[in-house]
């Protein structure tokens, strides 16, 4: 049995990080911490694009995002309190941090709490500056964590039962067709999915669009570096939540891509159709729907492994 | 060459403006003229924001929360008075309600009239102060270069 | 042996002395110092015998059991008249019940009996014991400076401080007697001792509502303590040889009936540890002096309750009445997260959430298979720390500010930086990766997994562990708030509780950074001892969580050097004119104040609300356990 557990004796079955040479996960670490701004500042780019020609409009450059970056670094540096200096780096450096751990086969639940642990920092950073639009926005974060959080594990933990192992790089290199198994979990982690890209109807906290309600929300009282930070950190989350869409379909490359374009081009659509709904609605949602696909699925999953041998 | 030619966000403030103004503002952000393809984008967050646009003759009710919120965009900033109200308080001039005109609290860098102003000028004036902003930020950079430079020589 | 009977006898010698020492300076003198004997002697018992499995003592049962029976006659006399004294007709029936049922067993039952092993060592009494020693004796020396104070604060409680350090430290030596012991008859002993400190500590303030929870706290242990005498009796009856009465060869022996006393204990364990449908106790505890909630209430006599049943889960595993017990605690663990949410009384959150904890060990213990027997012990570690951390910060700052809710809380990081910053890693080390809690919450869906029934866990511990992580986080959120124009209110803290404060903070990091130690030369032998074979976290999950753990702790650093020259600017008030601390121009020329308040979710997450549900279907599922293990009998 893979898993976080090893036996006694650190059989070379113990940690799916040992395939392939030692070196390989370091590699792709590194080629993730690399690659991952540039790609994650394409799909915000495109995400854009394809945006505007559903609004009837020609829309920005696909590297608009880069732009949008570069030009909050030569803001000037204006902080509320110099505590968010820390909380937006921290931010950062964990998201890359998680998202390093996924790209390299590690844990995948280990995953999911360093990104809650990266996520928590930025909720910090707004509560720091002591401002009713990002208190708010905080609390909204918060609620949409705990909207996300469940069916994530659900996702992690049908992943296990499936392919027998938390760590990515086996799950990948199972050549099982996981989505056969897991058709509810991938729908539930679809609709949080929005939650987590902060697509209408769930961008609560903060989002692209106009969002005057609470200003901001959650980045209301960050600007310059501090913001552009907050954006890279962003594109790095992009590259993961797109990457655990492809490991439902990992068994065949070409399908996973396509899936992963399908995906998100469906996100976008509902995105510009939907209005933003309130919080309970969001929890509820999160909660009740995806709660229910997930554990039915699960369920299932578990009562044949039990029974069917 | 910098970015913040390519990226300019802006936030429009209302100073007591008739409205008039403000639609052609916002009609500039539609499908038919589409300045979110020069990356125009409409932050209602001044600590976001490059670029101020803003309409109306200012009254007392205002004065302090134009002063306020340009005082919390950051640096390289500029301000574009949009239809003739906020460039000299326009047909209200006279009126003792209204300061006449929004360069009496915050310097402006671009004047735009009309009444109202039409989405072709206000877009033309936002192009000019794009221009003025990368003066503004080559200044900022050549000052700070001048500080490290003038901390690094020796007496 | 003698160290062992050290670690007894010490406490019990200086809680005498307690009682007869006059001058206030003279007995904190004497806390703080034997506190520190009681450290060291820990850490000697550790060092002698970590690598060591199960030792077995022999010291003659007679006459101990005994001054034993007698001590606990006293006892009984005593809450007899406490019951009839004030009226609680509960107390009274249940006393009465117990003391007869006592008397039967002692009297009828027992001459005849001689058990030889009664006192034992092993890996999991190492680390209880190093629990008390450390852990209570840090708490007692933070007592020393705490009482002080409150009494400054309520002139009106009469200053019975003699009684409170006499009552500290003697329940320190029963912990210490409970772990150690081999022999139930013993262990009963000390499990009630620690009912009645706990009776006597709560009701310290001796106002209404303290002499109220007081008795609340008495009778749910006295029912606790009836079960236990009934599992007690059964054995005798089952095995009249007595040698049963050791707990070692009990869990081993692999006899069915042994399930009996096992389900009867643990629900003894389930009321003393808070569990629902019994949890209104530790709420209702939380008028106690600070002090008393760290010790008794979080981190000690609440987890001498789930250590009996860790103790059982072997015998509990795999049967029905085991699972009915988990999900006791899984259920329990669910909802006391989510009424969490919804307390902003600090010390109610703080109990909410280690009911909680301590419902997630049962269900751990409940399930009994060797992976989760290692994830519950971990819980227990780590668990104990952090909270205890937590209740002390509490105590510090309500003494400072005056309230105890976390309303008004907010900016604390600016009103008082370092204890803010203590609270900070208390509260990351329980919600946060890679500090412990999280840890063993990781390694416990992964051990559910494989457990039968799982998946009904993994979902408890999916929503629980999310709803925990909102009231954990908008509690940190309220602290860390930069308010503006606050003062520092942090001087005339007293160096005690400096010192004990920053020793266990740096303990919440040191236990999170050796825990692959502690796993290897503790927790893994001794389930191993148990199921034959044992399991740990890989070499690869714990580099990377070390590595995560020092970029976490060298992160902080950056705020000495970077961004010192950015520029300050009021936060977003929609342009209003901000003054000191957010003060607002509002409409028509008046100055309000802004107000932030966190989110609590009560319509949602309502204590009266869930705390129903939850005992309805705690006493449902106590039931049918109850019921399963009558017909196993018949």
């Amino acid at each position: 049995m893979l898993g976080p557990f090893a036996y006694c004796r650190d059989t070379p079955r113990g940690g799916g990080l040992m395939t392939a040479g030692p070196f390989e996960p370091i590699i792709n670490a590194i080629v993730y911490i690399l690659l991952a701004p540039v790609v994650g500042g394409l799909i915000a780019g495109i995400d854009r694009k394809v945006t505007a020609r559903m609004q009837g409009r020609v829309g920005p450059p696909i590297l608009q995002p880069f732009y949008d970056v570069g030009k909050l670094f030569e803001k000037e540096d204006v902080v509320v309190t110099t505590t968010q200096n820390f909380y937006v780096l921290s931010y950062l450096v964990f998201m890359v941090v998680a998202g390093a751990l996924f790209f390299s086969g590690g844990d995948m639940l280990l995953v999911i709490f360093a990104f809650t642990l990266s996520h928590i920092f930025l909720v910090l950073g707004a509560y720091a500056s002591f401002s009713p639009y990002s208190h708010i926005g905080a609390e909204r974060e918060l609620i949409q964590i705990i909207a996300y959080e469940p069916m994530i594990i659900f996702t992690a933990v049908g992943m296990y039962m499936v392919t027998r192992s938390f760590f990515v790089s086996s799950i990948v290199s199972s050549g099982i067709p996981i989505i056969l198994y897991l058709p509810g979990v991938f729908f539930g982690y679809l609709i949080v999915l929005t939650i987590k890209l902060r697509k209408s109807p769930f961008d609560l906290s903060t989002s692209h669009h106009a969002h005057q309600e609470i200003v901001k929300g959650i980045t209301t009282d960050f600007s310059g570096p501090n913001l552009g930070k907050i954006e890279i950190a962003h594109w790095f989350e992009y590259v993961f939540l797109i990457g655990v869409v492809y490991l439902f379909f990992g068994w065949n490359p070409l399908l996973a891509i396509a899936a992963i374009i399908i995906a998100y081009f469906l996100e976008i659509l509902i995105d510009n159709t939907t209005a933003r709904v309130k919080w309970q609605l969001t929890l509820r949602s999160a909660w009740i729907v995806a709660g229910t696909l997930g554990i039915v699925n699960l369920g299932v999953l578990y009562y044949l492994k039990a029974v069917v041998p | 060459m910098t970015y913040l030619k390519k990226s300019p966000w802006i936030i429009h403030y209302d100073a007591s403006s008739c409205n008039g103004c403000d639609i052609e503002v916002l009609a500039a952000l539609t499908p038919l003229y589409d300045v979110e393809r020069f990356g125009i984008v409409n932050t209602g967050n001044p600590k976001h924001a490059d670029v101020f646009l803003v309409t109306g003759s200012v009254n007392e009710q205002n004065r302090e929360i134009l002063k306020n919120t340009y005082d919390q965009i950051p640096d390289p900033k500029v301000v574009v008075a949009v239809g003739i109200c906020a460039t000299s308080g326009g047909v209200f001039r006279e009126c003792y309600n209204v300061s006449g005109g929004i360069d009496k609290i915050i310097p402006v860098d671009v004047y735009v009239p009309g009444c109202a102003a039409r989405p072709e000028s206000i877009i033309d004036g936002v192009v000019t102060a794009l221009g003025i902003l990368e003066t503004k930020r080559l200044a900022m950079v050549g000052r700070s270069e001048r500080k490290n430079n003038k901390a690094g020589e020796t007496v | 042996m003698n160290d062992l009977l050290f670690l007894i006898g010490f406490p019990l010698i200086i809680a005498l002395s307690m009682l007869l020492i006059s001058k206030e300076k003279i007995r904190n003198i004497v806390v703080i110092c034997s506190a520190l004997v009681l450290c060291l002697a820990s850490l000697y018992v550790l060092l002698t015998y970590f690598d060591k499995n199960t030792v077995l003592f022999n010291i003659s049962f007679e006459p101990i059991a005994h001054v034993m029976f007698f001590i606990e006659m006293i006892v009984a006399i005593y809450i007899l008249y406490m019951g009839i004294r004030y009226r609680k007709t509960f107390t009274v029936l249940l006393v009465l019940l117990q003391a007869g049922l006592l008397v039967f067993l002692e009297a009828g039952l027992l001459p005849g009996m001689d058990i030889g092993n009664n006192l034992f060592i092993d890996q999991l009494s190492i680390i209880m014991a190093m629990i008390i020693g450390i852990i209570g004796s840090l708490i007692c020396v933070y007592a020393v400076s705490y009482m002080e104070t409150y009494h400054q604060l309520h002139p009106g409680i009469k200053d019975r401080r003699k009684l409170f350090f006499f009552i500290m430290f003697a329940f320190l030596s029963a912990m210490f007697g409970l772990v150690f012991s081999n022999n139930l008859i013993w262990i009963l002993f000390f499990w009630e001792i620690t009912t009645l400190c706990s009776f006597i500590l709560i009701g310290y303030s001796r106002t209404d509502e303290a002499t109220n929870n007081a008795f609340l706290a008495l009778s749910m242990n006295l029912l606790g303590g009836v079960a236990f005498i009934a599992a007690l009796i059964y054995i005798a009856v089952i095995f009249p040889s007595g040698q049963m009465f050791e707990l070692s060869s009990l869990v081993n022996s692999g006899y069915a009936l042994v399930l009996v006393p096992a389900v009867l204990i643990s629900f003894a364990g389930i009321t003393k540890a808070a569990i629902m449908p019994f949890s209104s106790w530790l709420v209702g505890a939380m008028v106690a002096p600070t002090p008393v909630s760290a010790l008794l209430h979080s981190s000690t006599m609440v987890k001498a309750g789930v250590y009996i049943i860790v103790r059982f889960a072997p015998v509990l595993s795999g049967t029905t009445e085991g699972l009915m017990i988990a999900l006791v605690g899984g259920i329990t663990f669910l909802l006391a997260s989510c009424i969490a949410v919804s307390q902003s009384n600090a010390k109610k959150v703080l109990a909410y959430s280690t009911i909680a904890n301590l419902g997630l060990i049962v269900a751990c213990a409940g399930v009994g298979t060797y992976n989760l027997m290692w994830v519950a012990i971990l819980l227990i570690i780590f668990h104990a720390v952090a909270k205890s951390l937590l209740f002390l910060c509490v105590g510090t700052v309500e003494h400072k500010i005056g309230s105890r809710d976390i309303e008004d809380m907010g900016g604390l990081i600016v009103r008082m930086p370092k204890v803010a910053v203590m609270m900070f890693i208390g509260m990351a080390g329980m919600f946060l990766a890679p500090f412990g809690m999280i840890i063993s919450k990781w390694a416990a869906i992964e051990a559910f997994i494989t457990a039968p029934m799982g998946l009904i866990f993994i979902v408890i511990l999916a929503f629980g562990g999310s709803v925990s992580l909102f009231f954990w986080s908008k509690w940190m959120g309220k602290i860390i708030s930069v308010m503006r124009n606050q003062e520092n209110v942090e001087n005339g803290i007293k160096w005690e509780k400096w010192a004990v404060l920053s020793t266990l903070t740096a303990l919440v990091v040191v236990v999170a950074l050796i825990f692959p130690l502690i796993s290897t030369y503790l927790i893994e032998p001794f389930v191993m001892n148990i199921y034959g074979q044992t399991t740990r976290l890989s070499q690869a999950n714990v580099a990377i969580m070390l590595m995560m753990l020092c970029l976490l702790m060298i992160m902080p650093l950056s705020m000495l050097f970077y961004g010192k020259n950015s520029k300050h600017i009021a936060p977003y008030m929609g342009g209003r004119t901000t003054e000191g601390e957010m003060r607002f121009a509002g409409s028509i020329g008046t100055t309000r104040e802004l107000v932030l308040s966190n989110y609590y979710l009560r319509n949602l997450f309502g204590e009266d609300r869930l705390f129903m549900i939850g005992t309805l279907l705690c006493w449902a599922l106590l039931l049918i356990a109850g019921i399963l293990l009558v017909g196993a009998v018949l």
